[in-house]
């Protein structure tokens, strides 16, 4: 049990708890304190100087996001000497940071705005100091505008926590910066938890507002959406709506009106991605070479090509659920609908910046076409519906067209960390024991730590199961197997916190508790569903009876080769 | 003998010389009660200030004291290993006489990497654990977790050599003064701690013939005295800067410590960082902006991470009132 105390915050008394920071007891009890380098995520730096409080009894000001509470400790967060400490540690910062509001992940939701116009800063008292700083590009994923940057650390902090450490800190004339790793041994991953981190918005995706038009511009094409499983439960915060809700057929009707002719589930990718991927699971059980790694996070896929690639051969080979139906549109779906697939366009909306980088994948092309034509963040789709005034708090939801069928609740869950595995389970279960599953929910493999274990039983015997988020956690694992290689049967690894869920090209905020509600939308589609296994959706059977039924057509749609990578991000 | 080390520098009331003079009785007494499997000695010899030579002088003269100084550190608390944390030049000067001074103690000697700050007491943890030197958030202390989260007792290097001097019976009271600037006599005096920065100039053949004032402490967080406040003692790190008003450029001097606060800061905080950028932004159009600089000192002083961006404030603060005459 914590101990509990009593602390008094603006003559106000407040229960909490030993150990808690008074940051973190206000903003519990709705008390505002500015801060700009604190998140929830990361360790305490204290850098901003922004949060700054009061304690009766004691001399000078306190970060309240290091000071911790003391039994009858008396704050206050307000007052003249604060509000002119905070008034001009602001300047300063926002000295550092070129603006580009219309141009900005914050949106109207902007920290620094709201703060400057609470404490009235003078906006143009210093002349900007970091005009033409560099913009750096990641990949195809993302750019780092540094001249925006504020110099909180979050980015670097986080980019450590994932065990990437491709963002450094490096001394430029008397000043130090953040910069992008010239180091060969180095490489992003693409995650993009630096974007959402970032209080500034310094990163975004790469074309996050200038390319979003580009997918429909094209009159002569076919235009397909599809949308991967988080998207649905995080786009509504873009809406104002609360963390959690459900906007599938709101998210089918906004696309619609946008002028796009099918609107495609990618959850339904997922479930051939299930079935492919307990049957790769299986055969590795029987043959004795597990593990077998997850292998829908590009991300992950990249840091094992990277760093580990000796792991190579346990990485499934099934290829991610958008690639899988993007493959599918192509195919299946154009022949069934006689249409020329070279006239198709497929657009995913993705809660992902790495997505991005694996549509571009050589290895993924089907009949010579990319499965995937171009990727749109859940921010970048959100941004497009508010360019075209598309409400979608207040939009008449549409049903998903079933040309391509519609998901199970095991597609569904794969937003969340766990549900890759989880789903996979459920249909290796019936496939090893030909018996129905009676209790669907591995309850063990839920939830928001990094790592979780679990032994499942089937048919007498044991399955051992390591599910990862955040890639930090990752190379904990991977050591672990590298000790003792039997350790674990099936691993499940996503690159971002609490999974897609937590992605990088998700809507900002994004800490832990709006993570687990976005989690909890999940789980709640998967519960109202009839169909809960990746293997029972209908139209996982008819494609597989229809089409896909030789090993060499599974494989050119359903499977892919890794190889061990080289630094692909080139800094000038 | 050493046995009640720690009375023995309560009774003599040594205080630190890094230039915070906290008691170093009650440090060293909080780290040997501490409890803990593994601690930590650190004789900080990174001296980094301008016009503070006084730690290379007493390596130089007095190796063996700053060894026995360490080694006393060494017997006293239990389980417990030393490095001796030294300036770039110092490593590479004093490097041999150390090492065979050590012989098989268990001290290591560390060359220091980085600016200024990394000679802060937790950015010299940082350092040392391979990390960017950057100051660390206290709660906790160093005595209760400093260098790779274990206890640890981190002194100047002159405090270890005034060490072995109480454990000998031999002290005297005395600090190392570094007098440098527009002196007959520059170099480093052993004189006694309490006296006058006055006195100090006269015992040393140092009292100027010209209209002066001096810096007191360092030469550049060093606070500005004029002539006839020099009957206090010097703080600090012990250093008297002399300066001839006629032939001295405030700006210029201003400048000089600005530069060195750009260049030595770690650029984790926001006031430091940005307020000595952009006092320095101002000087370079030799103007004093009041306003401005007042708001600058304001967050500087109240609201920086560490002691050093604390510190900027009292050098320029103290010139521009009573060498630019300029109220602030």
């Amino acid at each position: 049990m914590k101990k509990k105390i009593n602390l008094i915050i603006n003559n106000k008394k407040i229960d909490c708890f030993k150990g808690q920071t008074i940051l973190e007891v206000a903003r519990e009890n709705e008390i505002d304190i500015p801060a700009l380098c604190y998140h929830s995520d990361l360790k305490i730096k204290a850098n901003c100087r922004m949060c700054l409080v009061e304690i009766k009894g004691k001399k000078g000001l306190f970060t309240a996001c290091s000071t911790k509470i003391e039994p009858s400790m008396e704050v206050i967060t307000d007052s003249p000497k604060i509000k002119k400490a905070r008034k001009i540690n602001l300047e300063l910062i926002f000295a550092q940071h070129c603006e580009e509001c219309n141009d900005c992940i914050w949106d109207f939701n902007c920290q620094l705005l709201k703060l400057a116009e609470k404490y009235k800063i003078k906006t143009g008292r210093f002349l900007d100091r970091k005009t033409g700083y560099p913009v750096y590009q990641f990949g195809p994923s993302l750019i780092f505008d540094s001249s925006k940057c504020i110099d909180c650390r979050n980015c670097v902090d986080v980019c450590q926590q994932q065990g990437v450490n491709f963002l450094e800190i490096k001394e430029k004339g008397h000043l130090f910066q953040v910069i992008p790793s010239q180091d060969e041994n180095k490489d992003c991953i693409y995650c993009g938890q630096c974007i959402v981190h970032c209080p500034v918005g310094a990163f975004e995706a790469l074309g996050e507002f200038e390319d979003v038009e580009k997918p429909l511009q094209d009159k002569d094409k076919i235009v397909v959406f599809q949308f991967a499983p988080s998207i649905r439960t995080s786009i509504g915060e873009e809406f104002d709506l609360p963390y959690g809700s459900i906007m599938t057929e709101q998210l089918v009707a906004g696309i619609k009106k946008l002028g796009v002719n099918k609107v495609f589930d990618t959850c339904v990718g997922a479930d051939f991605t299930t079935t492919e991927e307990a049957n790769e699971l299986i055969e590795k059980m029987e043959k004795g070479t597990t593990p077998c790694f997850s292998s829908c996070c590009p991300s992950w896929v990249k840091f094992l090509e990277f760093n580990y690639p000796e792991f190579i051969p346990h990485l499934a080979t099934t290829r991610s659920p958008q690639v899988i139906l993007g493959g599918l549109i192509k195919t299946y779906w154009a022949k069934k609908e006689n249409i020329d697939p070279e006239k198709i366009i497929v657009v995913s909306v993705m809660p992902c910046v790495a997505k991005k980088y694996e549509i571009r994948k050589k290895e993924l092309a089907v009949n010579g076409m990319r499965p995937v034509d171009y990727v749109l963040t859940t921010r970048e789709l959100a941004y497009l519906f508010k360019k075209h005034k598309i409400d979608l708090a207040k939009i008449s939801p549409q049903k998903l067209d079933d040309s391509l069928g519609i998901p199970s609740g095991a597609g569904v869950i794969y937003g969340a960390s766990g549900g890759v595995v989880e789903s996979a389970l459920r249909t290796a279960y019936e496939k090893i024991t030909q018996k129905k599953l009676s209790k669907i929910e591995f309850k063990q493999v839920r939830g928001m730590k990094g790592i979780k274990k679990a032994v499942i039983e089937i048919n007498g015997k044991s399955v051992k199961i390591a599910v990862v988020n955040g890639i930090g956690n990752a190379k904990k694992v991977l050591e672990e197997l590298k000790e003792n290689p039997k350790l674990y049967d099936a691993v499940e690894v996503m690159a971002c916190f609490g999974g897609c869920i937590g992605g990088g090209g998700q809507p900002v905020p994004t800490d832990g508790k709006i993570r687990q509600k976005r989690a909890d939308g999940l789980y709640q589609i998967d519960v109202q569903k009839e169909i809960r296994l990746a293997h029972h959706n209908p139209i996982v059977k008819k494609v597989y009876h229809d089409f896909l039924t030789s090993e060499e057509i599974i494989h050119s749609i359903c499977h892919t080769k890794y190889s061990p990578k080289k630094r692909e991000v080139e800094i000038s | 003998m050493n046995k009640d080390i720690i009375n023995k520098l309560k009774e003599n009331e040594l205080l630190g010389r890094g230039g915070a003079a906290f008691p170093t009785g009650l440090k060293w007494e909080m780290v040997k009660s501490a409890k803990a499997k593994k601690k930590y000695i650190i004789c900080n010899a990174s001296e980094g200030e301008p016009n503070v030579f006084k730690d290379g002088f007493i390596l130089e003269n007095y190796p063996a004291e700053v060894v026995s100084g360490v080694k006393i550190a060494l017997e006293n608390i239990d389980c417990s290993s030393a490095y001796i944390y030294l300036r770039k030049d110092y490593y590479e000067k004093f490097k041999e006489t150390l090492e065979k001074l050590i012989g098989n103690l268990s001290i290591t000697l560390f060359k220091k990497t980085g600016g200024y700050l990394a000679g802060e007491e937790t950015s010299v943890f940082e350092t040392i654990e391979g990390k960017r030197p950057e100051p660390r958030i206290k709660p906790p202390f160093p005595s209760q977790a400093g260098l790779f989260g274990c206890p640890t007792l981190i002194n100047n290097l002159e405090t270890f050599y005034q060490v072995s001097k109480i454990a000998k019976n031999q002290y005297k009271k005395t600090r190392f003064y570094s007098i440098s600037g527009e002196v007959r006599n520059e170099g480093v005096y052993q004189l006694p701690e309490d006296q006058s920065i006055g006195q100090t100039l006269r015992e040393t053949d140092n009292w100027p013939n010209f209209d002066f004032y001096v810096q007191s402490g360092g030469g550049a967080s060093g606070e500005i005295l004029l002539a006839n406040e020099l009957d206090q003692p010097v703080r600090g790190q012990g250093a008297i800067v002399v300066f001839d008003r006629k032939k001295t450029n405030p700006f210029s001097l201003m400048k000089k410590w600005i530069n060195f606060f750009l260049e030595g800061n770690c650029d984790k905080c926001t006031p430091c960082r940005e307020g000595v950028y952009r006092i320095s932004e101002m000087l370079e159009k030799d103007k004093i902006d009041k306003k401005l600089l007042k708001d600058l000192f304001f967050v500087l002083e109240e609201t920086s991470f560490c002691a050093l961006g604390k510190g900027v404030v009292v050098p320029f603060h103290s010139l521009i009132s009573k060498v630019l005459g300029e109220k602030i």
